[in-house]
């Protein structure tokens, strides 16, 4: 008997793009029990749950969910305390890099758990779930039915008053599916106030539930208890129920699977292992493996997840070399580097791997081109494919606009355009819904009976396992068995092959694990959950994420050596290349006079350090030529007669040209080129009156104030300093939410009681210090090898980069709540970054001489300013008094940045 | 053969509907060729151009006054008088970047014959201006003295002529080389990291696992990308060449832009190689970026394309010759500036062939080897 209800929608519709996932859903989830949803895949389930957790923004409707709007922002945050949500995906909100303890500890820091209470709850939660013998296991590591627990332990940290799992137990091995379900029934027997929603693919599941909700293409078909589902629909499983419930449109063309008996072939066996083995590293993934698959048989793999079924499969394909042992395919050694094989096999891989970005036509076109089907053939082959696999009303739809049952029947559609022999398929079925499941097997049967294709599966549904010919069991890298279902049900004594199964696995498992228990105890310090939710737990949350992304990028060496040693081999390139002195000009001159006066004329040339002497010229062409080939910068011309009209005071004219290709090298040459004429005059003045004689009215003084030398290396090393600690960390804080993005960890933010500002926040710290030891770095550089030192203030330094790597990674922060995927991301960071660093921020070009949109690209980005301060304090010996303005500038940058990537990130997902 | 370059072909196109189904990577594309280019061409300058200088002048004299009326634009702003007290402030936050300081009784000392000192200090870390714009005010400094001194304004009795033209580029404008320079260096950076992003997002998606179990061989897939990515990449550096920068900007191109583009084609090849190259020593998109960032700014900047080549040290000038975009460099400045032909730029077109080579075996073979492991 239920009477209250934990949440309700009311007229709920909620569209992406054109595409309808919910169509006016009213619905009344009863409290304090299991309820489910059931339905094909894409008919709407996440997208409830997701409005349900409140991770998903309403469009039209009203939800209430533990008695508040859902719109309501403050109940929100009650939500988010007392809601936790599993979204799809293994290990989907994991830490990969993390291990199952860190990843807990970050779960409860996000719920402001002290130190104490955490490592109680963490122990109680590994204890319950079996985990803890693996606490200090990465969670990339785990199979996928121990990632699924330890995804449920990060649920239940808070003790949550409502628990919305979405398919937590796709994917996953029937033991641990088994293991799952005991452990959350156990919970709920101590806490039965606590409600769970669960969306699930596998009916059989679904007949333990308290109360379902059958869903249908956007619409709810059916509510109640299973077992009033089964009397309304009188079926006897809630498999056929559902299909039953259907309208009759969804349901057309369904019909039971039969599998009519095999012809035993004849000829060498399609597929055959002798003792293959690979290793990865000390790893044995597969430990010598041996089967045989007949010609046209349906030979079923099973096995927990990361048991060595994916790695078996692709040696098989050849996309993995075998350590030892080998893989014959029809009686040959397989060989994957012969095109030839590669044609008679056609792979299907556990995750979707086609392309996304093409439409499912477009999809089916490269592979029939790519399998050199005959260009007559390929039309009428893709539209076949299309056919028979129901994908011509979705052909030029985009995969990822579509559901993943019609997303599998693409990849096998794919995996099947050239007509192979052999298919090879890792869980295709894996998330599918049981009408799309029973078609795809259709498709199968009939390979494998009409076409006599062999088809190698891999599964976790035990009701396809019953369909195989043969099946093998795997554990641990081992062929636990091998037999037809039937004879493997009847050799340990059980009912159904799930239960023989689950009695091969338990047997195997025995001294890995051991038996699995409730929590010992009911999770201490209950009273004190929601007292500490403000204040203290801003900074806790913050610290969390903080404390979590410095962990998983101490977990990336190659990424941190390349952030640390990545502006030191620059700062050392430029320190070293780059270089305004001109020197070393090679000319070459065209003496037409050759006499005593030219030859003086030269010598003032050959003896300066700036010009270089090339080959003298043999005829105005060549010099022209020489100087159009880049051989020469400067050509000089000395006309005839030049000597005897220099001594009767004619002032003949010497033509210098200089390749003017490169305008600032031309600049130069041409002031040492006057310099020298001047110098060459003196000369001849003093060789005349026989004294030196100063010819000018004036001496001009001339000062270079801050780098007395001039050395070009003393400008530039402050200004690497600038460039350094804006590429780096931008592009480094730039990835942080966009990966989040990408690999679905968001969701922690979007179902936690996280703020943006602590969320982004957070995350942004840990780059902050990087920068800033990076910063250290580059200082031992700057004075250690070029021997440049900070004359002015040392702190006005420090604080102002301080302030420029806040204003620089919360630019990339920016930059990441924009994007989408982390090559934009990396893209925008580094081409946005890297135009007003060179160019506008007085690295190459002063500031004061900039114009119009130079400038203003300058002034409205924080380098320009952070330039002022690390030149000013390195080389002009300034302190805070004259550069206040611009710290107050960074620090201004730094608060706008993080402002406006607060404001633009969004809570929920629209 | 037929097959092999047929392959290559299809999954170019395949290439090609990826790079437009991404409309961020087509923006950036369109704004590092458009706006970028005329942005830093227009903007940042290194010739002295409107150099800031100030003056003190303590004798305010009629000498003082011309020469500071001889400063003139374009290559100096007009000069702000300021007061003795202000010179080290004004030249501490980089508001001028030459001061000249006139001393009391600066005119009559020059009549006297005297040889009054004229200060002029430079802020040297400016470096571009520094030297030049030093030159050019000792220049006009002294114009100015002979004149007042020798009162006509005929020029001075040197006993030579010193006739400097510049070639090329006659009125030396730099708008000229750097927004040539930034298209290429523009065509650098989105090769390395287009391609280096499509590898690297197959492997994130899977999807290379899944030609690699198709009659498609590593080969094929590599030069795929580099065809597909880097014709994008010429198209739309030709169209910035000749929109941009020849439309826009008013840049004469002196040489053959059919040799330009042969050349093109083959530095495209060579750092689209150097993309794949870097993205097999990474997995996943941050550790690319962190890799291909340094590389490419000192492709860039070293390349010739923003300092002189002779400038840079010789050992490592040595080192830049195995960078593409130092011959690349090297081969568009004789081309579009200078009108070579063929003739002259052959030995860096055969360079950078041989670069391509070399880029594309190694990442052949450390592509095997990464899909392997």
């Amino acid at each position: 008997m239920i009477h209250t209800s934990v949440a309700s929608l009311k007229g709920v519709t909620h569209r992406y793009g054109k595409t309808c996932a919910l169509g006016n859903v009213t619905l009344e989830v009863p409290a304090g029990c299991m309820a489910g949803l059931i339905g094909p895949d894409g008919v709407g389930k996440s997208t409830l749950l997701a409005l349900l957790a409140g991770v998903r923004r309403l469009q039209s409707g009203d939800v209430q969910v533990l008695g508040g709007d859902i719109r309501d922002r403050g109940h929100l945050r009650v939500c988010n305390q007392r809601i936790a949500y599993m979204p799809q995906g293994l290990g989907r909100n994991l830490y990969p890099t993390l291990t199952v303890t860190e990843n807990l500890d970050f779960f409860g820091r996000l719920f402001a758990q002290s130190q104490a209470e955490r490592r109680a709850r963490i122990a109680d939660l590994l204890q319950a779930t079996g985990l803890d013998p693996f606490p200090d296991r990465p969670a990339g590591k785990l199979s996928g039915g121990m990632k699924q627990k330890l995804s449920l332990c990060s649920a239940l940290i808070h003790d949550p008053d409502l628990l919305i799992l979405d398919e937590p137990t796709t994917g996953v091995d029937p033991l641990s599916r088994q293991q799952f379900w005991d452990l959350i029934d156990r919970i709920r027997a101590q806490r039965p106030e606590m409600s769970v929603i669960v969306a699930t693919a596998y009916m059989e599941e679904a007949e333990r539930f308290d109360w379902l909700a059958a869903m249908s293409d956007g619409k709810v078909i059916a509510t109640g208890a299973p077992n009033e589902i089964l009397e309304q629909t009188d079926q006897p499983t809630l498999e056929k129920a559902f299909i039953a419930m259907l309208p009759e449109s969804a349901r057309r063309g369904h019909r039971d699977v039969v599998v009519p008996p095999r012809q035993a072939g004849d000829g060498p066996p399609a597929i055959q292992a002798k003792a293959l083995t690979r290793r990865f590293g000390d790893f044995v993934a597969v430990d010598s493996v041996n089967f045989e698959i007949e010609r046209g048989e349906i030979f079923g793999f099973l096995g927990s997840n990361g048991c060595g079924k994916t790695t078996t499969m692709k040696m098989l394909t050849g996309l993995l070399p075998a350590s030892e042992g080998e893989a014959l395919l029809f009686g040959e050694t397989l060989d994957a580097r012969d095109m030839r094989t590669r044609k008679r096999v056609g792979y299907m891989s556990q995750s979707f791997s086609l392309y996304s970005e093409l439409t499912v036509r477009q999809n089916l076109d490269l592979h029939a081109e790519l399998y050199q089907l005959p260009v007559t053939e390929r039309a009428g082959r893709v539209a076949e494919m299309m056919q028979t696999f129901e994908l011509a009303h979705v052909a030029d739809v985009r995969p990822d606009a579509l559901p993943l049952g019609i997303r599998q029947r693409l990849q096998l559609a794919v995996a099947m355009i050239h007509a192979p022999e052999v298919l090879i398929l890792d869980e295709p079925t894996s998330g599918v819904d049981p009408v799309a499941r029973d078609a795809f097997w259709r498709h199968l049967i009939a390979l494998s009976r009409n076409d006599g294709v062999t088809i190698f599966i891999s599964t976790h549904f035990m009701n396809e396992a019953q369909r195989c010919d043969r099946i093998s069991l795997m554990h641990a890298g081992r062929v636990l068995t091998v037999g037809a279902p039937d004879d493997i049900t009847a050799s340990k004594n059980s009912d159904s092959l799930n239960d023989a199964f689950v009695r091969y696995l338990e047997d195997a498992v025995e001294d890995t694990a051991g038996p699995i228990q409730a929590p010992a105890s009911e999770a201490p310090a209950k009273a004190e959950r929601h007292d500490q939710r403000r204040s203290g737990g801003a900074l806790a949350r913050m610290w969390a994420f903080a404390r979590r992304e410095t962990m998983e990028i101490l977990r990336d060496p190659l990424r941190l050596t390349f952030a640390f040693l990545g502006p030191v081999i620059l700062m050392l390139t430029f320190g070293y290349g780059i270089s305004f002195d001109v020197t070393d000009l090679p000319y070459a001159v065209l003496d037409q006079d050759q006499s005593i006066e030219s030859r003086a004329l030269l010598e003032a040339f050959s003896g300066s350090r700036y010009f270089e002497e090339h080959d003298p010229a043999t005829s105005a062409i060549d010099l022209e030529s020489r100087l159009r080939d880049g051989e020469i910068a400067i050509a000089i011309e000395i006309p005839p007669d030049f000597g005897k009209s220099l001594l009767r005071g004619d002032v003949p004219e010497v033509r210098a040209a200089v390749d003017a290709a490169m305008p600032f090298r031309a600049e130069t040459t041409r002031g040492y080129l006057l310099g020298l004429a001047q110098s060459y005059m003196s000369d001849q003045l003093e060789r005349t009156y026989g004294q030196a004689i100063n010819t000018s009215a004036v001496n001009v003084e001339t000062r270079f104030r801050y780098n007395q030398s001039f050395k070009s290396v003393v400008a530039m090393v402050p200004s690497v300093i600038m460039l350094m600690l804006v590429l780096i960390p931008s592009m480094m804080a730039a990835m942080g939410v966009v990966r989040e993005k990408e690999t679905g960890s968001i969701a922690n933010f979007r179902s936690t009681p996280v703020t943006r500002a602590e969320f982004l926040i957070g995350k942004q710290l840990p780059y902050v210090v990087i920068a800033m030891l990076s910063f250290a770095t580059l200082m031992i550089v700057a004075y250690g090898v070029f021997g440049v030192p900070v004359k002015g203030s040392g702190l006005a330094l420090l604080v102002g980069t301080f302030l420029y790597v806040f204003a620089t990674t919360g630019f990339g922060v920016l930059i990441s709540t924009f994007t989408k995927t982390q090559v934009a991301a990396t893209f925008a960071a580094a081409i946005i970054a890297i135009i007003p660093a060179v160019n506008f921020s007085g690295l190459l070009v002063p500031v004061s001489s900039l114009s119009g949109s130079g400038r203003m690209i300058g002034l409205s980005f924080p380098s320009g300013w952070y330039q002022q301060i690390s030149v000013g304090t390195f080389t002009k010996g300034l302190g805070f008094a004259e550069l206040w303005q611009n710290h107050l500038a960074l620090a201004g940058f730094a608060v706008f940045f993080i402002a406006v990537a607060i404001l633009a990130l969004s809570k929920q997902e629209t | 053969m037929m097959l092999w370059l047929s392959n290559i072909y299809r999954l170019g196109l395949k290439e090609l509907r990826s790079l437009r189904a991404d409309p961020v990577l087509l923006f950036l594309i369109a704004y590092v060729f458009s706006f970028a280019v005329y942005a830093v061409a227009t903007g940042a300058k290194l010739e002295v151009i409107n150099a800031s200088v100030a003056y003190v002048d303590l004798d305010h004299s009629e000498l003082s006054g011309r020469i500071v009326g001889a400063i003139l634009p374009p290559e100096f702003d007009t000069p702000q008088e300021i007061s003795l007290g202000d010179v080290d402030e004004v030249m501490n936050n980089g508001e001028y970047v030459f001061v000249l300081s006139f001393p009391p009784r600066f005119e009559a000392d020059v009549i006297a014959g005297l040889q009054p000192s004229l200060q002029l200090n430079v802020d040297a870390t400016a470096m571009v201006q520094a030297g030049n714009g030093a030159v050019f005010l000792q220049e006009i400094i002294a114009a100015e003295v002979t004149k007042f001194v020798s009162g006509d304004d005929t020029s001075s009795d040197l006993p030579i002529d010193l006739i400097v033209t510049a070639q090329f580029n006659p009125n030396l404008q730099s708008t000229w080389f750097s927004s040539v320079m930034q298209v290429i260096n523009n065509v650098t950076i989105l090769s390395v990291l287009l391609t280096g992003a499509a590898l690297i997002r197959e492997r994130e998606h899977g999807t290379i696992e899944h030609l690699l179990v198709m009659p498609v061989t590593p080969s094929e897939i590599m030069l795929a990308k580099i065809w597909a990515n880097g014709l994008a990449i010429i198209i739309a550096a030709v169209l910035s060449l000749w929109l941009v920068v020849q439309g826009i900007l008013g840049v004469p191109i002196a040489g053959s832009i059919t040799l330009f583009v042969t050349g093109a084609v083959l530095y495209l090849v060579s750092v689209t190689g150097l993309g794949i190259l870097l993205a097999t020593f990474t997995t996943s998109m941050p550790q690319f970026g962190l890799l291909a960032l340094p590389v490419l700014v000192i492709m860039n900047l070293l390349s010739g394309s923003t300092t002189p080549m002779e400038s840079i040290p010789d050992w490592l000038q040595a080192i830049m010759q195995i960078s593409p975009s130092t011959h690349f460099v090297a081969f568009s400045q004789a081309i579009l500036y200078r009108g070579a032909g063929l003739e002259t730029v052959w030995f860096d077109m055969v360079v950078m062939a041989a670069l391509s080579a070399v880029f594309f075996v190694i990442a052949l073979l450390r592509f095997r080897q990464t899909m392997a492991a």
